[in-house]
């Protein structure tokens, strides 16, 4: 049983003022596989190496099980970790590589030979036992440092983008054999990355991290269909949602067109009189290109083969906005060609804050 | 085909640059050149203008190396430079790779002022620290003794070995440290398996300049060991004789005492080339 606490963990770099982690509460179950993922300087790699114990906490703590490990030295804490380059040890073999860290147990090495041959059987590593790292290629070295880690069994799996300097057709490969290994091992892995799709396709339950605070964590189906706020629902999807501010007024207007929320809509918002600065949020796949109400003109049609991205551009208070929607691959329209657009799916709407208030039904007309 | 050559496909560039390179290589070799050559020679032969041909003999090579009564022996000075070079240079390094690891992989406080009084130390002349150290040596017994120079060509050789390692130490790959931290190594088990093999080359360059440093060091020597204890540069000065010639010989001297560097360095050159942490990062 070995799950995680974050609890207020904080860590603020010397010569900044703002916490790279500020007030970091999180709890991750035993056996869970728990992505972290937010843009560069979200805090996502600090805070996996405050779980390391590589930083230092400033407040707050973090429990590996029961134990507060927050002054734990790293080699005390029973984790192992994948790092982004590897950090294989240039001058060691892959066998001597991968039984490191048991030989820095104590392990008897007949008991080592035997575990390290174990695991670089499931890795498919066999083979290259005895070669060094710079004699491998990038998949290679990256399963090793997989190895190394798992040789270990240790409580906690940490992993700082390990797929990040593959190639693109070798990352996806390798995510489903990463989640098949966490899968079958059930070791509670905490696991960061800024590919909102690894994020998306790895985890149970997804964190999204922004300027150090943590913005929403939770399973990647929640995350896309009710994300907590603008930032959450613009950074989880490709192509991104749209997102346009509608401003005070009521009814809401987008463009020419007048947007009609349901009752549950018209409740969240307050409707009939002017109120709060409303965001509304769709996503490209709720954006329908055809004969709808809301003028438009399309820009560019990307084919992607089992479906098309329709960029267009509309006219809202006054100046030209783009739109992105996600048709099927029949889509037959033409950059220049004028439409009309119409929402079919679900619209998320912000309020102050940027906070969502509400997933609702709604069309223009 | 219009198309602008690269430089180096504009051949005229190439044999002009070529031919510059020679040049600059022969100068800088001949005089070393003609040490060697005339110490094959005979003393009249070396003396005389420059000839094409002589018949070559190893004579002065027998006369520098026989030791003779009263005077300071070929294999006496070369015991006693190899000595101090060797305890000096294991001194430096002991002391140096912990100094540098405190500044490269967990800098002190206010490392920049460690680093830099380290090498201020190298900031006052020779000449001016020589008559206090002198006294010193005098009070402490230490006079033409092996002793005072091991700890002085330690302390010489001191700052350039820190800054030095510490350039070499922060070459490695921080990830390479925090993984053997994570496996559970100790900080000795980081340093013997990862940060001294990774950093090998450089610790390996690093000796051999403390060793040509060391080596080729005469003004403490002359100053403060010119009897007993004395080294292969005072060695080479005893062959000038005030009378007849003494080119040959001085040659013969010279280059007996410039082989073990350049011994060292062809030999240390193999692991100074080797590429540092090959294969740890992509």
């Amino acid at each position: 049983m070995t799950s995680v606490r974050f609890d207020n963990a904080t860590r603020t770099y010397a010569g900044t003022d703002k916490p790279a982690v500020d007030s970091l509460n999180l709890d991750i179950g035993d056996g869970e596989l728990l992505v972290l993922v937010g843009p560069s300087g979200s805090g996502k790699s600090t805070a996996l190496r405050m779980l390391a114990g590589l930083e230092p906490l400033d407040r707050g703590h973090i429990f590996i099980g029961d134990r507060d490990v927050s002054d734990v030295r790293p080699r005390d804490r029973d984790i192992a970790m994948v790092f982004q380059n590897y950090a294989l040890y240039p001058q060691l073999t892959v066998a001597e590589n991968m039984g490191f860290a048991l030989k820095q147990q104590g392990m008897p090495k007949d008991q080592r030979i035997a575990r390290v041959r174990e695991v670089a059987a499931i890795l498919d590593l066999t083979p290259y036992l005895d070669r060094k790292p710079k004699n491998l290629s990038g998949g290679q070295r990256q399963r090793v440092a997989m190895g190394r880690a798992i040789v270990r069994q240790p409580a906690v799996y940490l992993m700082d983008e390990p797929l990040s300097n593959l190639d693109a057709k070798l990352r996806v490969q390798t995510r489903t054999e990463l989640a098949e290994i966490q899968a079958r091992l059930a070791v509670t892995t905490v696991y960061v990355t800024h590919d909102q799709v690894e994020a998306m396709t790895m985890g149970h339950r997804v964190a999204v991290l922004k300027d150090g605070i943590l913005q929403q964590c939770a399973p990647p189906g929640e995350l896309y269909h009710q994300p907590a706020n603008l930032f959450v629902a613009g950074f989880i999807g490709s192509p991104a949602m749209n997102q346009v501010a509608l401003g005070t007024g009521r009814p809401l207007q987008l463009g020419t067109a007048t947007v009609a929320l349901d009752s549950a809509g018209d409740a969240a918002i307050g409707a009939g009189s002017a109120g709060d600065e409303i965001t509304i949020g769709f996503r490209p796949e709720a954006l329908e290109v055809g004969n709808g109400p809301l003028r438009a003109r399309i820009r560019t049609v990307e084919d992607l083969g089992s479906e098309m991205f329709v960029h267009v551009s509309i006219d809202h208070l006054g100046s030209p906005l783009a739109l992105v929607s996600k048709m099927p691959a029949s889509f037959a329209g033409r950059p220049g060609d004028d439409v009309g657009l119409q929402l079919v799916g679900t619209t998320h709407l912000f309020g102050t804050g940027a906070l969502r208030l509400a997933s609702v039904s709604a069309c223009l007309s | 085909m219009n198309r602008d050559l690269a430089v180096g496909e504009r051949r005229w560039v190439n044999m002009v640059f070529g031919l510059l390179a020679w040049v600059v290589g022969i100068v800088f070799f001949f005089p070393v050149f003609w040490m060697v050559l005339s110490s094959f020679k005979n003393e009249q032969d070396a003396s005389a203008s420059p000839q094409m041909f002589f018949s070559p003999t190893l004579d002065r090579y027998r006369e520098v190396t026989k030791s003779s009564q009263g005077l300071l022996s070929f294999s006496q000075a070369f015991s006693n430079s190899a000595f101090v070079v060797l305890i000096s240079t294991l001194l430096v390094l002991l002391l140096a790779i912990p100094a540098a690891y405190a500044l490269a992989i967990r800098p002190v406080a206010k490392w920049r002022d460690v680093l830099f009084f380290f090498i201020s130390t190298k900031f006052l002349p020779v000449v001016a620290s020589i008559l206090p150290l002198w006294i010193l040596a005098k009070e402490l017994n230490l006079l033409n003794t092996r002793l005072v120079l091991v700890i002085l060509y330690t302390g010489m050789n001191l700052p350039l070995a820190v800054w030095m390692l510490r350039s070499f130490f922060q070459e490695i790959p921080r990830e390479l440290i925090e993984a053997a931290e994570i496996d559970g190594a100790s900080l000795g088990g980081q340093l013997k398996s990862i940060i001294l093999p990774t950093a090998a080359p450089g610790i390996a360059a690093t000796a051999l300049l403390c060793i040509i440093f060391a080596w080729n060091e005469y003004f403490f020597s002359v100053q403060l060991n010119p009897v007993r204890g004395a080294t292969v540069p005072i060695w080479v000065t005893t062959n000038i004789s005030t009378r007849g010639n003494f080119i040959a010989k001085l040659s013969a001297a010279s280059v007996l005492a410039s082989l073990p560097v350049v011994i060292a360095g062809w030999i240390a050159q193999k692991r100074m080339i080797r590429g540092l942490a090959m294969g740890a990062i992509k």
